[in-house]
């Protein structure tokens, strides 16, 4: 993983249920201060939503952190749990593959709904999702 | 009933108003009420809007489904209204395009429908 850009323009602790909405709310309003477009805005925050309920249910909870990068103007999030890990990354992103509650659509979903998806896991070291979109 | 969504009944049409700030318990909360009340009440139709959703991620598209499903089988039919453009769209790359749900454009859209059917 790259090191951070700059410091977060905002930081959301996954915690329980209500931080996944807390996380869209935080990364939807980021992007409504870039000006961006109703359909990019709708692709990242559901995709935002996909991992941050993937770092509750699977990493045991997390942190995600919001970055405002420029040239070319882009929203980055970084989001990190400590849980077990991910084994099998590549089955992991396939769609059907699941393990939980979910229909193995969240990781493969999110990636395509971004514009860049970089994962690091390995088990017991926890996950780390960084993916970034334009606003328009 | 949690404050994240509504039940009303109109006409033997269940109307369902799913708020943005909805969590996962919630929305499991809401099927296990909505299938309860589509028998106690008799109720042949079902709508629900999502026009407050400003995102339907794959564990809410999969519960949405589910929602069709259980009326179907309760013998109630579900209309999904007010979803928006942009929800659509994803929902499609997401590989979820709510196979078995019934969409409407909106709630007066849904219940012209169910009318059209005798269901309200």
């Amino acid at each position: 993983m790259s090191a951070p850009p700059a410091e977060p323009a905002a930081r959301v602790e996954l915690r329980q249920e209500r931080d996944i909405a807390a996380a869209r709310i935080a990364v939807s309003k980021a992007m409504d201060a870039m000006g961006a477009r109703a359909l990019r805005k709708t692709r990242f925050v559901t995709a935002v939503s996909e991992i941050a309920r993937n770092a509750l249910d699977h990493g045991g909870g997390g942190v995600i952190e919001i970055y405002r990068l420029e040239r070319p103007l882009r929203i980055m999030i970084r989001c990190r749990d400590e849980g077990p890990g991910i084994a099998d990354i590549d089955r992991a992103m396939t769609d059907g593959f699941s393990t939980a509650r979910s229909m193995g659509k969240g990781l493969g979903g999110a990636r395509r709904l971004v514009e860049a998806f970089r994962i690091d896991s390995r088990p017991g070291a926890g996950t780390t999702i960084e993916m970034e979109a334009k606003p328009s | 009933m949690s404050e994240a969504a509504s039940i009303y009944t109109v006409d033997k049409v269940l109307l369902v108003a799913i708020r943005d700030n909805i969590t996962d318990t919630d929305i499991i909360n809401l099927q296990e009420d909505l299938s309860e009340k589509i028998v106690n009440e008799s109720a042949r139709g079902v709508v629900i809007d999502i026009a407050a959703l400003e995102i339907v991620d794959t564990f809410v598209g999969r519960i949405l489904a589910q929602l069709s499903s259980i009326s179907r089988l309760l013998a109630a039919e579900t209309y999904i209204v007010g979803m928006r453009p942009a929800v659509a769209m994803t929902l499609v790359e997401l590989g979820m395009d709510l196979p078995g749900s019934k969409t409407a454009l909106s709630l007066s859209h849904a219940l012209r429908s169910l009318k059209a059917k005798g269901l309200a």
